[in-house]
């Protein structure tokens, strides 16, 4: 056996410790804070199964013209505008448009979502000419399914303990009409045939199933036995999707574990988060939460801090886009959470698009952008020193 | 009567038993690690053929183990079955031949014919060639065999941006010029092609390689237009070899019936190959680097991008060729293979900011060749990918084992 035998030999013992120690020379796994995507701690073996049925759904199913695509439509699939179930970015933002009536009817047939993009062979929607519009950054994902069991009562006495508040701000919640595949939750607030709603940028849709359903349809026209109406033609056509999988994606927003702060003992971010409450903030951007009863016993019951208050605000005229959902006004829009705000540049490339449209490229200039009712805040805010500004930042950031 | 019959039996079957004696095999050798010319690369495989049957066999195999792993998330062990491929050729006559190339891939369910076609000769300079043709855009479609190359995986350039292996029925004709230490080739084929599959898919990007799946392009045209592919290569015996090529047509189905559906858009595909050797230390170097110009409706989504680009760079430094472990001239080589592509060239319309959508991929690698025909290969692949957002990238890494070889 003479020196190459050895070589070789060595070689296949290398290959063989290789081997044994593969998973250590594999890349290790990011932070669980610094994601957005990944279920809520202790779902079951079974609700895992289904967790990772709906991720399937959201993130795997790309919709073709085979598969019912369109023809017209804003994404090609549910994970194309939530990367990695963080913020959207301008080439996944939506655009509504037009006025509802007061049975929630739109001016136009053709409405409220612009169909901005179409398969080879058709043609796209246009704006129509002169016609009010907004445009809509998709959302985060995570902790949707805590927001969704938030009790209307705590709902409710939130906008109620606006009533004497000193800063002029005030709130409500957007009552809304439901279309009829929405089960309606037992002892569910109502005035008249309007019920209280609170995902979406206007807090328009009422839960999770309905933010679904709109988004198949209004968003990748896709057909489901819940909404059968086609938006090319805008007559009923065959289910494009089934309920099976409607329900697993439904569950898997619902089960997106709730984003976790970081560097919460971090002296600048706590002193930040002292001057966020010391000038209002908190007013509306309400840290803490709770959920009521669920079937998910990993989510029944628990406090968690979304910094929102579910509510629609006048963020007054520099906000206001003439466009508008249910009872909200057109400069009313709905407190957005700030949960998960530090990672949306993991989502938008790297940068900040903040605010409903995504008009805002900084956490300072989103703040500066506030108005109506929370102009006395956003004064205050103005007038912290620049580096009482820079904390208020780092506490942002670090949400 | 029934004793006759047997004898008769036991007659033919001791004769049957002589004819498949393998020493009346002849097996007619091609050195596969030292290359030809590209295009003589479906020619330049070791066949086996019985005694004066013009008839040859043979084939190829792959098998391989990987443990790899994406941002904590391991795939564990895995064991894998690539494929397994048999050619038949056949000496028709002095310049008539048939070469086919059967594949079997397991995993995909699939037993496809990726090339099976009639060559003429008339003359060196111009053959003719029909059937089910391998389209000659870069290198690695038409040399795609696994024992040729020290990686366990194809390069992700020529698999998942350019379509290997891709192969379409049509006819062309193809030659060779010789001059002193110089080979000049040229192929020019039509055939069918591809369809709107190639942006209308499941990936969610421009990708050819959907086209693949639509087995009727074998029997009848997408849109009845002919996609054109074509190459010319230079090959200098000392330096080696250098390859540019073209593949482009119209693919989508923009009429049925008479009736217009769409407007006609166009697919362009250029590719630059080369290998060459460093004879002092005998390193060698073979790359391909391809673009891709798809017309995409500017009304269709972004996601869907009208520029690729990308490709690969193998470098194979042998350290040892000596008698190992009882094999003659058996090599021990050193590898490395760069990778990048771009699976969305361009901007958003939105932001004036690059689309992402990019991929990248350094494999270090250890080969080795116990004879020329065989393979055994050990990868560790490092690997970056980027969305369309370029929001940070995902990491995948972990080593792959790997056996090939022809039979």
């Amino acid at each position: 056996m003479n020196k190459n035998h050895f070589a070789v030999i060595g070689l296949f013992l290398l290959l063989i410790t290789i081997i044994i120690s593969c998973q250590k020379l594999e890349p290790s796994a990011p932070a669980e804070d610094s994601i957005l995507d990944g279920p809520v701690e202790n779902l079951t073996s079974a609700q895992n199964i289904q967790h990772l049925a709906g991720d399937v759904g959201f993130n795997g199913q790309v919709f073709t013209a085979a598969t019912g695509l369109g023809p017209v439509f804003v994404a090609t699939s549910c994970g194309s505008c939530h990367a990695g179930d963080g913020k959207g970015h301008p080439f996944t933002t939506l655009t509504r448009f037009g006025k509802n009536d007061s049975l929630g009817r739109n001016e136009f047939d053709h409405g409220p979502q612009l169909q901005e993009r179409a398969l080879p062979g058709y043609a796209p929607e246009k704006l129509p000419v002169g016609t009010s519009f907004a445009k809509f950054t998709p959302p985060i994902n995570s902790g949707l399914g805590f927001i969704e069991l938030v009790s209307e009562d705590d709902i409710l006495a939130m906008a109620a303990g606006n009533f004497n508040n000193p800063d002029g701000v005030r709130g409500h919640p957007n009552w809304s009409l439901l279309p009829t595949y929405i089960k309606i939750r037992p002892g569910s607030e109502n005035q008249g045939n309007r019920y209280i709603t609170r995902f979406g940028k206007k807090a328009s849709t009422y839960n999770l199933l309905h933010q679904t359903i709109l988004a198949y349809n209004q968003d990748m026209g896709i057909a489901s036995s819940f909404d059968p109406s086609d938006v090319f033609t805008l007559l009923d056509t065959d289910p494009e999707i089934s309920d099976k999988i409607v329900r697993e994606v439904v569950f898997y927003l619902q089960t997106l574990k709730a984003p976790i702060q970081r560097d919460q003992h971090n002296s600048d971010v706590i002193t930040g988060k002292d001057l966020f409450v010391q000038i209002g903030c908190e007013s509306c951007h309400k840290q803490t939460l709770k959920t009521g009863i669920s079937p998910v016993s990993a989510l029944e019951n628990k406090e968690f801090h979304p910094y929102t208050d579910l509510l629609v605000h006048d963020m007054g005229p520099g906000l206001d886009d003439g466009y508008t959902e249910g009872s909200a006004k057109t400069s009313e829009w709905r407190t957005a959470p700030l949960w998960g705000l530090g990672l949306a540049p993991k989502s938008q490339g790297g940068q900040f698009f903040l605010l409903h449209d995504g008009r805002a490229r900084s956490i300072d200039e989103a703040i500066r952008m506030h108005g109506g009712e929370a102009l006395v805040i956003k004064n205050r805010y103005n007038a912290l020193q620049e580096n009482e500004k820079q904390k208020v930042i780092k506490f942002l950031n670090s949400l | 009567m029934k004793i006759l019959i047997l004898a008769t039996l036991l007659f033919i079957a001791f004769n049957a038993q002589a004819q498949i004696d393998t020493t009346l095999l002849r097996r007619t050798t091609a050195d596969t690690s030292k290359r030809k010319m590209n295009m003589d690369a479906i020619y330049n495989r070791p066949m086996l053929q019985s005694g004066k049957l013009p008839v040859s066999l043979g084939g190829y195999v792959e098998a391989n183990y990987q443990h790899l792993g994406t941002d904590g998330i391991s795939e564990g062990h895995q064991f894998q079955f690539r494929r397994l491929t048999l050619f038949v050729a056949s000496t028709i006559s002095s310049r008539i031949k048939f070469l086919s190339e059967i594949e079997f891939e397991p995993a995909d369910k699939e037993i496809s014919v990726e090339f099976a076609a009639v060559d003429v000769e008339f003359h060196p300079l111009f053959n003719l060639r029909g059937g089910m043709i391998v389209n000659p855009i870069g290198a690695f479609n038409q040399n795609h065999d696994g024992p040729k190359w020290e990686f366990t995986d194809r390069p992700i350039s020529a698999e998942k941006m350019l379509p290997a292996t891709w192969s379409n029925a049509g006819f062309g004709v193809y030659g060779k010029y010789y001059q002193n230490r110089w080979l000049l080739g040229y192929e020019l084929y039509l055939t069918s092609g591809f369809d709107n599959t190639i942006i209308e898919n499941e990936f969610n990007r421009t990708y050819l390689p959907a086209a693949k799946a639509n087995a009727e392009r074998f029997e009848e045209s997408n849109n009845g237009e002919p996609l054109i592919t074509a190459k010319v290569a230079v090959k200098n015996t000392r330096f080696g070899e250098i390859g540019f090529s073209y593949m482009g047509g119209i693919y989508n189905k923009y009429q049925e019936d008479g009736f217009k559906l769409d407007d006609k858009r166009r697919l362009d595909v250029f590719a630059l190959d080369i290998n060459t050797r460093i004879s002092k230390t005998g390193t060698a170097f073979t790359g391909e680097y391809a673009w891709i110009f798809v017309n995409v409706p500017d009304t269709y989504s972004q996601q869907f991008g009208n520029k690729q680009h990308g490709g690969f760079l193998d470098i194979v430094q042998p350290l040892l060729k000596d008698n190992l472990l009882g094999w003659r001239n058996a090599v021990l080589n050193l590898a490395c293979r760069l990778e990048y592509v771009d699976y969305n060239v361009g901007r958003f319309k939105e932001t004036g900011e690059n689309i992402g959508d990019e991929i990248w991929s350094i494999m270090p690698a250890i080969s080795f060749r116990p004879n020329p025909q065989t393979v055994f290969r050990l990868n560790y692949r490092f690997q970056k990918q980027r969305d369309i957002f370029t929001n940070p990238a995902v990491n995948t890494a972990g080593f792959s084992f790997g056996i090939s070889t022809y039979f």
